[in-house]
Formats: C-alpha cells, structure tokens, sequence
C-alpha cells in the first residue's frame, strides 16, 4: 500500500505527534519501507485461524476491589512539570 | 584472579567461607567501573556511594547475625527501563531524563528483599525499541570486545557491563530479542523467560503481550539462580501466570543424553554469516558428542514473525506510550497554546526518531481501513506461529538456532536503516511472539574476535530444561576460560 504524505501526517496527528516539514520525506521512505516488509503477513497461510491477542491463554483475572491509601503524595506529584497545591497544571481547555 | 572477573555463584561461595565481605566485592566493581565506564558507557546512573553505604551495613548486620540471606551483598545493575524508588528511571530518553518513580517495580522489591545491592541504571536503546542501543537520548555504548561495534540492544547497557566485569549480573528486558540479542554481541549469557513468568509491574511498558524481564549473566548458573529471586506469581501484574515456584538450579547439572534437539533449517539459510553459521554446526557436533539427539527440522516462519512482530509490538507501544503527554510526568514542551499544542509539542521533542517511527507505524496499521490487511492479519499470524513451535515441541526438548544473523557490527552502520536494523531480530522475535522461553550462550568468536551466539528455545515454562541444556554446553566449551573481552579501539 502506498502512503501519501496527507496520510502520515493525519496519522502522526491521531497521534499527538508532529513531523517537520524536512522530516517528511524521510518518514514517507522508512513508513513505506516497513510496511513493504510487514505486507509479507499476507503470504502467510493463515486461513481459518483464530486471532491471538497475547501469548497466554486469554482469561479474565479478577481481584478484590480494595482500596490502598497511597499516602506519598508528593512522591508522585513530585515528577509533575507544573502543578499549583497538590494538582497538576494544564493550559485553560474553556474559554 | 580479580573479585570482578568472578561468577555470582563464585561470589556467594567465597562470601559464605568469609573469604569476602560485600564491601570489598562492592568496592572493586565500583573500581571496575571508574576504570572502564569511559570507554563503555553501560551507565545512565551510577549509585556508587549509595551502594558502598548498603555494603557496609549489609556487612555488620551479616556479622551481627541480623541478616542471613544467601545473596545478601551482591551488587547488581538493572536496565533504566524498570522502576526503583527515589533513582531515576529514564528509559534513556528525553522524555523522562528526569523520572524518579514513587514505587519500585517488583523485581526491584524482590531483589531489596534479598539484600541485592543496585550499582546502576544501564543504558538501552530509548523505550527500548532498538537492536544496538545507539537510539539512546544519552549515549552510545560501545562493545567491550571491539568499542567501534555496537553491544546489540535494546538491553546493550546491561550485556555490555556484564562483559567488562562492571556488574557481577544484571537484568534487562526483552520484547524481541532485547535480552538475547546485546548477550550474543557481547559473549554473556541471556535468559528470556516464558511470558507471565516474571511480574511486568514496574517495567516501563513497550509492548504488553511481548515484554519480558530476565538475566543476563557471565555463565548459564548465575542465570538459574537469577531467574529463581526474580519469578513469581505477581497480583500486580494479571499477566503474570500462578505457577509452581521451581528452583530453576535443581537440573542444571542432569545429564543431556538422549535429549532431542530440532535444528530449524529455514534458521541456518542464505541470510546467516558463514562464521556464524560455522560455529553453530560445531555447536550442534558438540552437542552429538554429549549424547544429544539431533534432527533438522521446518520451521518456516521466521520472515513472517518478523513482519508480525513490527506489526503487534508498534500498535501496542502506540497505545502504551500515549501515557507521556507532558502533564503528570516527563517532559513538556516550553511553549504551546492550547492543550492539544502541549501534547504534540512535548511528545515530539520528548520522543527521538526511532520512537516516532513506531508510534506512527503502530497508529496506522490500528487506523481504519488498514486495520484488517495488518493487525488482525498479524494475530492470525501469531497463532500461526505458536502452532508451528507447538508441532516443533512434540518431537524435541529444545531447538536451536543461531542468535542473530551477524555478530556484532559497527557503530552508526545501520543506525540510518530502521529495516536493516529489524533484520537483526529475525531469529529472536518469534520467540516472543509465541510466548516461550529462550536463552543465547556464547559458542564461539569469528576471525575478528567477536563472540557469536546460540540460541535455544524451550517450550513453555521449561525454563529448567533449557538451563540444563545450556549449562551442558557452557561445560564442556568453556567460552569465559578462552575468551575476553579486548576492549580494542
């Protein structure tokens, strides 16, 4: 499959990424490059099999619901690139 | 001969004759260390104070009989992509150069449990994803065998350390062949683990179905014994599997005859290293010689786990990294508007190239209308290559193959490819694709003096056998005895 630089950059937008414009190019040759290789999946006789999602058995796994107290608040607020009192600080999303 | 140049399993046995203290074994790897770290590079942290603090009180309470642990003393180092309270844990990556996580991640706990002391965070390629460690946001590491070539990644910080002696073991991770891959470039021994076998809790996530925490080490039984402190069921980690607790060094040392081992010949073809391929056919006769069972075998899967496995490991990190936007921790961008600006901004100047690379491949091959031709197609895929090992495991104990295609190459060779650098993974990643055990031991050097690795595959949770298997071999090549690392210019 051909990808067009409309589609990466909607991609890399889906993302939360952004590509320079001199980037571009080279992330075109590499993404197509990759999915030149990856379209060998195609080949593989894969009819009539399931899908696997992980490499156990998938089950589901349940546990009590507890409540922990994890009382080192500034521990974790401590890696916070702003934060005002104990919350995290984020530009104003309302107008 | 130098305490450094000693095996773990060396280290307890003169420990427990108090022939050493942890102070003097924690002292000359911190010596080591200043010694070869400038032309190495393995570290992203060092916590040389810190652990000759811990040596010295592990040392009095050893004497005052408060401490009676077996491993209580022994220095580690630990890949900087798994969490320890209160010291950084980068991933070596811009985004969180400045990461002290509030928890450690359980295989941390396990070993301060134990008394294991932590020299340093080793360095890796960023979040892991790299065969060379040159993708790190901090430095290169360089081979201790030639310091012009790669150590292999993406745990090349901690294969390398293990190689020059700056860390008696260490742990890394594996998602593809992280683990197996820098051991094979750099003459040590690497474990990867059954999936679930080792608790994931704490290890910063890549790709969920596929990573795996497991040891590198000098020789196959500090393996066994690593891999012993670190397994476990895990609450913490759903994927973690409830399984019997074994001692993986009960059978290190059983006899191997009669064992059967599947040699793939699709793993032996035009793609391999003539020397490489060399050396894996002595191996093979070794094995004849110890009363082992050879038999060539189809295993023809390897281009299309390859293919799967880029598939399955970006669309999951897609998801698993978009957690770093520049709000709780890691870095954020210095100017932007609105909160979507902030996003994008912090994530692309947090994240290199590499990183990118594989969100935006992951992205896509999720996006609709790309959806079925690659992911969905990729899992169908998946179960086709754990049917193909399952047939393989009917008829034999272990299969063997080569580790890589290649010994180690030279820096900044393939660090503008991102294909020829996936190319390195081929005979590692179906592995994890299928979920199973895997361990690479040096069995030999090419003309030049690089280590070459062998690679054995378990099927599920025979980790013992493996190890024994492994350790048969380890005996009778004696690989440490006739080779060291050089640390050529």
């Amino acid at each position: 499959m051909q990808v067009s630089k409309e589609e990466l950059l909607h991609i890399a937008n889906l993302a939360d990424l952004e590509i320079s414009q001199s980037d571009i190019d080279k992330y075109l040759l590499n993404l197509q490059d990759i999915l030149n290789f990856a379209n060998i999946v195609n080949e593989a006789p894969t009819e009539d099999l399931d899908i696997t999602i992980g490499a156990n058995e998938a089950q589901n796994v349940f546990r009590k619901d507890e409540i922990e107290v994890f009382e080192d608040n500034e521990a974790l607020l401590q890696n916070a690139p702003d934060k005002e009192l104990n919350m995290f600080k984020i530009p104003k999303v309302i107008n | 001969m130098e305490i450094t140049e000693l095996t773990v399993h060396e280290l307890i046995d003169k420990m427990q004759r108090k022939e050493l203290t942890s102070t003097q074994i924690t002292k000359s790897y911190i010596d080591r260390m200043k010694e070869k770290e400038p032309d190495v590079k393995a570290f992203v942290t060092t916590l040389e104070e810190q652990a000759i603090e811990q040596a010295k009180e592990i040392d009095q309470k050893k004497e005052a009989g408060e401490i009676t642990g077996r491993y209580a003393g022994i220095p580690i180092g630990i890949k900087d992509n798994m969490c320890t309270k209160g010291i950084k844990t980068t991933c070596s990556s811009h985004m969180l150069e400045n990461f002290v996580s509030p928890y450690d991640a359980t295989v941390v706990d396990k070993l301060n449990k134990e008394n294991i002391i932590n020299l340093g965070k080793l360095n890796m390629d960023e979040f892991a994803m790299g065969s060379s460690t040159e993708y790190s946001y901090f430095k290169k590491t360089s081979n201790p065998w030639n310091l012009n070539k790669v150590p292999g990644g993406s745990s090349g910080g901690s294969a390398a350390a293990v190689a020059a002696n700056m860390v008696p073991w260490a742990l890394g991770s594996d998602t593809g062949g992280s683990i197996r891959l820098p051991a094979s470039f750099c003459g040590v021994v690497g474990l990867k683990p059954t999936y679930g076998l080792v608790s994931r809790y704490g290890l910063v996530a890549f790709a969920s179905s596929l990573d795996q925490i497991g040891p590198i080490t000098k020789d196959v039984e500090d393996a066994a014994i690593l891999l012993n402190l670190i397994s476990g069921h895990d609450e913490k980690d759903t994927t973690s599997v409830n399984y019997e607790k074994k001692d993986y060094t009960a059978k290190l040392k059983e006899d191997i005859k009669g064992k059967k081992i599947g040699v793939p010949k699709e793993f032996f073809g035009d793609g391999i290293n003539q020397e490489v391929k060399e050396n894996l056919e002595k191996a093979i006769k070794t094995y004849q010689s110890l009363g082992a069972q050879i038999e060539e075998f189809s295993l023809d899967i390897a281009q299309y786990a390859l293919a799967t496995y880029y598939i399955i490991a970006c669309a999951e990190a897609s998801s698993n990294l978009g957690r770093f936007d520049g709000i709780r921790y890691g870095y954020r961008a210095k100017e932007f508007g609105s909160l979507k600006e902030l996003y994008k901004k912090s994530r692309s100047e947090g994240f290199g190239a590499e990183v990118k690379r594989r969100i935006i491949l992951g992205t896509y091959v999720l996006s609709s209308g790309y959806y079925d031709a690659y992911y969905k197609k990729a899992q169908q895929v998946r179960t086709l290559v754990m049917k193909e090992f399952d047939k393989g495991f009917e008829k034999y104990d272990v299969i063997l193959t080569p580790t890589s295609p290649a010994v180690a190459f030279d820096i900044g060779s393939k660090s503008n490819n991102p294909l020829e650098m996936y190319l390195s993974d081929i005979c590692t990643v179906s592995v994890n694709i299928a979920g199973l055990p895997g361990i690479s031991i040096p069995c030999g050097v090419n003309k030049e003096g690089m280590p070459i690795g062998m690679q054995l595959i378990g099927n599920k949770f025979e980790e013992e056998k493996l190890l024994n298997m492994a350790y048969a071999f380890e005996q009778v090549t004696k690989f440490r005895e006739n080779y060291q690392p050089q640390f050529i210019r």
